[in-house]
C-alpha cells in the first residue's frame, strides 16, 4: 500500500442555504478543494461523494454521476462512485478514497460527501433519518433519531450517573467551539441553562442535545504521498483508518451504552497508525446528539466507561484541555449534513493541523475523525499527522 | 348441547363523562345523565379501533381455557364500525388468534344486534357439525355525531365468545329472533355518522322487538321471568333495558348485574355481549340467564343459557382475563379535546 | 365541524410513498403473535427473528418460536415529537424490552409518561401500528402495556 497525504480541503458554510441546491452545494465545495490544492479538474482521476439520501431529500439518486457531470467532469468520464452509510456516508467516502489512492488505482481522487436537508420539511426530514435505523423493527414502533439516543442517555445515566448539567456542558462546549468557527451553522455561545430550559425531544434529551438540520458540502483530495508535495507545502498524512460495523438496531447491542463499532473501529485506526491516545492532540467526535460525544469519547479509549461526562464538566474536552473534542463546533454547533459531516471533519483536522484554524487553533501534530451512522452500526475513523 | 365454550371482554381505558360532553354543547350534564342512566362512556386509544378491540376479546376468551387454533372452524364479527367498508375485521382475529387458515370467516352488521347474530351463525354450524368451534364477536368503536343525543352514550368495547358443543361452561337451551323492516335508526355508505328516527326508536322499534323476541322465548320455553337468574337486554342506555325488564316482568335484581352501561355506554354490537359477560363473570353452576339483543333496523335475538359445573372446573379458568368490572374499574378520565383526538375528530393534514 | 371516521392517522411511513401491501403482510404472523426464532443448537432466541444464526452460523438450526409476550424494559424515551403515524401518538414511552426468552425489541408503551421505569415488567397487545392514509391499508400488530 502506497502512504497517502491530504492535498487540499474545501468546505461550505453549514446552515439553512435557501439559495443552493444540492449540486452547487458540491460544486462550491469542490471548488474550493481544487483552489485549496491548486489543481486543474483535469488532473482529477475519481471522485467518491458521501450522501445519505439524496433520493429522499431531493428525489435524485445517481449522485456520483451528476456530481461529475456538475463539476465539469463528464467529459473527461472519470469514476464517480457515490457512498452510502447513513450519517457515516462522508466519513467512507473518505476511507473508499484513500484505499483508491493507496491501492494504486488512482492518483488524485476526491473525497466528497453532500447533503441537502432543507427542500423537505422537518417531519420528512425527521422520517428519512429514521431510516438510518432498522426501519422494520424500530421505524415502525415509531422510533425518532433523537429518541434511539435518548435511550442510550437513559442507559447510561441510570447505570454510570452522568449528570443532565455534564450531558448540558457537551452542547456549551461545542457552541463555544463553533462560535470561532466561520464556517458553523450557530456562531453564538450558549449557557447550561439554555440547553437545560429548552423544549424536551425525546426525555432526556433537549432541543439543545440535537445537532441541527443542516445543508452543506465539503471536499477534500487525495494524493499519494511521494507526489504531495508537488502540490501542497503542508500535506497532511493519513496515518490510520479504521471502519467497523454493528448490529442495525440498537436493540440488538449487548451494551446498550457502549457504541461497540466505535470501540472496534478507533482500534483499528490506531493499530494502523501505530499512536497511542496520549498522542492525539483532538478529535473531531461524531455528536449528533450530546450523549454521543460522551459515548465517543470513551469507547475510543481516552477514559474509562463512566468517566467523559466529568471529563466534560472539568473542561478537558474544550480547546486546551487534556483532550479537545470537536474543535470545529461539532455536529452539534457547525451542523450536521448527514452526508457530509464526514468530510467536513477531516477539513477541519488537516485546517487544525495546518496551523490554519484561526481562533480555534490547537497545538498539535496528530488529530483524529470518528463519524458513525446510524445508532453505531456503521462507525469510521481516520487519524491524522503533519507529513 | 351446544353453549358457550369461553368468553372475553375488553373495554378501552378511557372514559369521558357525559357531563364533560354536555359542558362543550351548553346542555344540562346531569339531567343528562340521570335521564339516560349513563354516566361515562368508554373511548378508544389513539391506536385502537373494532379490530383491535376484537382481538383483545377473543385472546381473552382464550386465555381463559385451552381451546385449539385449528380446532376453530369460523369466527364472525358484528360491528357498525368495521375498520375496513371491504376486508373483513374476521381475517385479522382469525389469524391474531392462530385460527387460520382452515377456517370460515366474516363481517356481521345488523346494527347493534350484529354480535349475538354471529352467535346464532356460530351455534348453527357447531350444531351441523361443520365446525368444532366458531368465534362470534360483537364489537365497536361507536359512533355518533358531535353534539347529537347519541354522542353522551356511544362507546367503544366488545366481547367474543367461544361456541362449542363439547364441555360447555353454558348450555344454550334455545334461541329465536323477532324481525321487522324498521328505520329507527340507519347509517348510509360513506356517512361518519348515524342517524336516527328520536323518540321513534324507542315503542315502536326498541320495545316492540325486545318484548317480542322475548315472549317469543318465554312461550317456546314455557318459562317465566322469576324462572332465570338473571336477565340481560340491549343497553343502548340505562332506561331502555330497565323499561324492557318491567315490562316483561323481570326484577331489577336479576338485570342489574348484566347491566354494564351506566359506567360504559352503548358499545353498540359490543353492548349486549359485554352485559351477558358481566353476568358470566359472576355466574354459577344452574344459574338461568335470559338474553335478549336489539338491532336498529329492527331486530331482536332471544337466548335461554344454562350455567353449567364446566365454570367452576379445572377446564376453565375465569381468572385468567379480567372482569367486566375490572376493565370498568382500570380507567383514565378525560376531557373533550382529548375525546375529540382519540376518536380522529381533530383533522391532521395527510 | 368537519369531521372524518373514526382513528384516522395521517402517515408519513416510507416518506408518503406507499409502499406495495406485501411489504407489511409478510411480517404479519411475526407482527401480530411474536413469532420470532430459535436456534435449536445454541438454544438463542430471535425476536426480531433472523434466518441466520450469529453465534452458529451454518451450523445453527432455526426453527419458529412463538414468544410468549412478556418482559421488561431494558431502557426508554418518552417521544415528544415524531413524524407520520405517532404524530397524534405524542407524547408516548418508546422502549426496548427484553423478553423472557431473552430477546430484545423496540416498541411503544402504551402507558402514563411518568410511570415508566427501566425494569417495569410488561406484557403485549395487539394495536393498530399504523395506516397508510385514510383510504390505505391499515396494519396492525404488538404493542406492549405495563404487565
Amino acid at each position: 500500500m502506497r502512504e497517502v497525504a491530504v492535498i487540499g480541503v474545501g468546505c461550505t458554510k453549514f446552515g439553512e442555504k435557501w439559495e443552493s441546491s444540492f449540486r452547487n452545494l458540491f460544486v462550491e465545495a469542490g471548488a474550493l478543494a481544487l483552489e485549496d490544492a491548486n489543481i486543474s479538474g483535469e488532473q482529477i482521476d475519481e471522485i467518491f461523494v458521501g450522501n445519505m439520501s439524496a433520493g429522499r431529500f431531493v428525489e435524485q439518486e445517481h449522485i456520483g454521476a451528476l456530481i461529475a457531470d456538475y463539476a465539469g467532469l463528464a467529459t473527461n468520464n472519470i469514476p464517480a462512485t457515490r457512498v452510502e452509510a447513513a450519517c457515516a456516508s462522508g466519513g467512507l467516502s473518505f476511507k473508499q478514497a484513500y484505499t483508491a489512492v493507496a491501492s494504486g488505482m488512482s492518483d488524485i481522487v476526491v473525497a466528497a460527501g453532500v447533503e441537502k436537508m432543507t427542500d423537505v420539511g422537518t417531519e420528512v426530514t425527521t422520517d428519512v433519518l429514521a431510516a438510518a435505523a432498522d426501519r422494520e423493527w424500530e421505524g415502525i414502533a415509531g422510533v425518532t433519531f433523537p429518541g434511539l439516543y435518548a435511550m442510550i442517555a437513559t442507559d447510561y445515566m441510570h447505570r454510570y450517573g452522568l449528570t443532565r448539567e455534564q450531558l448540558a456542558q457537551v452542547a456549551v462546549k461545542n457552541h463555544e467551539n463553533g462560535a470561532k468557527n466561520p464556517n458553523a451553522q450557530f456562531q453564538k455561545p450558549i449557557t447550561l441553562d439554555t440547553v437545560l430550559n429548552s423544549t424536551l425531544v425525546a426525555d432526556p434529551l433537549r432541543l439543545f442535545d440535537c445537532s441541527p438540520v443542516t445543508d452543506g458540502a465539503a471536499a477534500v483530495i487525495l494524493a499519494p504521498l511521494d507526489r504531495a508535495r508537488e502540490f501542497t507545502d503542508t500535506p497532511i498524512k493519513v496515518l490510520g483508518a479504521g471502519q467497523a460495523s454493528s448490529t442495525i438496531a440498537l436493540h440488538d447491542r449487548k451494551d446498550i451504552s457502549t457504541i461497540d463499532a466505535t470501540v472496534a473501529a478507533g482500534n483499528r485506526a490506531f493499530k494502523m497508525a501505530g499512536v497511542e491516545r496520549k498522542d492525539i492532540g483532538f478529535v473531531e467526535v461524531h455528536d449528533c446528539f450530546t450523549i454521543a460525544e460522551i459515548c465517543a469519547i470513551e469507547d475510543l479509549g481516552f477514559c474509562k466507561k463512566g468517566e467523559a461526562g466529568r471529563l466534560t464538566e472539568e473542561g478537558q474536552t474544550a480547546i486546551g484541555g487534556k483532550i479537545p473534542i470537536n474543535p470545529s463546533g461539532g455536529l452539534k454547533a457547525c451542523g450536521h449534513p448527514v452526508g457530509a459531516t464526514g468530510i467536513k471533519q477531516v477539513y477541519e483536522t488537516v485546517k487544525q493541523l495546518r496551523g490554519d484554524a484561526k481562533g480555534r487553533q490547537i497545538d498539535t501534530e496528530i488529530g483524529m475523525t470518528h463519524n458513525v451512522g446510524g445508532t453505531g452500526a456503521t462507525v469510521v475513523c481516520h487519524i491524522f499527522g503533519r507529513a | 348441547m351446544v353453549g358457550i365454550i369461553s368468553y372475553g371482554a375488553y373495554i378501552p381505558r378511557y372514559r369521558i363523562k357525559v357531563e364533560e360532553i354536555a359542558r362543550v354543547w351548553g346542555a344540562n350534564g346531569t339531567e343528562i345523565s340521570r335521564g339516560l342512566g349513563v354516566y361515562e362512556k368508554a373511548l378508544p386509544d389513539m391506536d385502537e379501533d373494532t379490530i383491535t378491540i376484537s382481538v383483545e376479546a377473543a385472546r381473552a376468551a382464550m386465555a381463559r381455557r385451552k381451546v385449539d387454533p385449528v380446532e376453530i372452524g369460523a369466527v364472525y364479527v358484528g360491528s357498525e364500525s368495521h375498520p375496513y367498508a371491504v376486508k373483513p375485521t374476521a381475517v385479522t382475529v382469525g389469524e391474531a388468534i392462530g385460527a387460520t387458515p382452515v377456517m370460515t370467516a366474516a363481517d356481521y352488521e345488523f346494527a347493534c344486534k350484529a354480535g349475538t347474530a354471529a352467535i346464532q351463525t356460530s351455534m348453527g354450524l357447531v350444531k351441523s357439525g361443520m365446525v368444532t368451534y366458531s368465534v362470534a364477536i360483537g364489537a365497536d368503536v361507536a359512533q355518533g355525531e358531535p353534539g347529537d343525543a347519541l354522542e353522551y352514550t356511544a362507546a367503544a368495547g366488545g366481547a367474543a365468545m367461544i361456541i362449542g358443543n363439547k364441555d360447555p361452561i353454558a348450555e344454550i337451551n334455545h334461541t329465536c329472533s323477532f324481525t321487522t323492516d324498521t328505520p329507527d335508526f340507519w347509517r348510509r355508505e360513506n356517512k361518519p355518522y348515524p342517524r336516527h328516527g328520536g323518540r321513534f326508536t324507542g315503542e315502536p322499534a326498541y320495545f316492540k322487538h325486545v318484548v317480542g323476541a322475548s315472549k317469543l322465548m318465554l312461550e317456546k320455553m314455557g318459562t317465566k321471568p322469576s324462572d332465570y337468574t338473571y336477565a340481560v337486554f340491549h343497553q343502548p342506555n340505562g332506561k331502555f333495558p330497565v323499561q324492557a325488564a318491567s315490562m316483561l316482568g323481570f326484577s331489577m335484581d336479576q338485570i342489574k348485574p348484566g347491566l354494564a352501561v351506566t359506567y360504559l355506554g352503548n358499545t353498540y354490537s359490543g353492548a349486549s355481549m359485554v352485559g351477558l359477560s358481566a353476568v358470566l363473570d359472576n355466574a354459577k353452576p344452574g344459574d338461568r340467564i335470559f338474553m335478549t339483543s336489539y338491532g336498529s333496523g329492527s331486530g331482536s335475538d332471544s337466548f335461554d343459557i344454562t350455567v353449567t359445573d364446566v365454570i367452576n372446573s379445572d377446564l376453565f379458568n375465569r381468572d385468567a382475563a379480567p372482569t367486566v368490572s375490572a376493565l370498568l374499574a382500570d380507567k383514565k378520565l378525560v376531557d373533550y379535546a382529548v375525546y375529540a383526538k382519540h376518536k380522529g375528530k381533530v383533522v391532521m393534514m395527510e | 365541524m368537519w369531521v372524518v371516521p373514526e382513528q384516522r392517522l395521517s402517515v408519513i411511513y416510507s416518506g408518503g410513498h406507499k409502499m406495495s401491501v406485501a411489504r407489511f403482510w409478510r411480517k404479519q404472523q411475526n407482527r401480530y403473535n411474536l413469532i420470532g426464532t430459535h436456534c435449536t443448537t445454541c438454544g438463542k432466541y430471535f425476536y426480531p427473528p433472523r434466518a441466520f444464526c450469529p453465534d452458529c452460523r451454518r451450523d445453527g438450526k432455526i426453527v419458529e418460536h412463538q414468544f410468549k409476550g412478556t418482559g421488561k424494559v431494558v431502557t426508554y424515551s418518552i417521544i415528544r415529537s415524531s413524524s407520520g403515524n405517532f404524530k397524534l401518538l405524542t407524547p408516548y414511552v418508546l422502549a426496548i424490552i427484553e423478553l423472557d426468552e431473552g430477546s430484545r425489541l423496540t416498541s411503544h408503551i402504551i402507558c402514563e409518561i411518568d410511570k415508566v421505569y427501566i425494569g417495569m415488567p410488561v406484557k403485549r397487545v395487539f394495536r393498530k401500528l399504523g395506516e397508510e392514509g385514510s383510504s390505505g391499508a391499515i396494519h396492525y400488530g404488538t404493542k406492549f402495556v405495563p404487565a
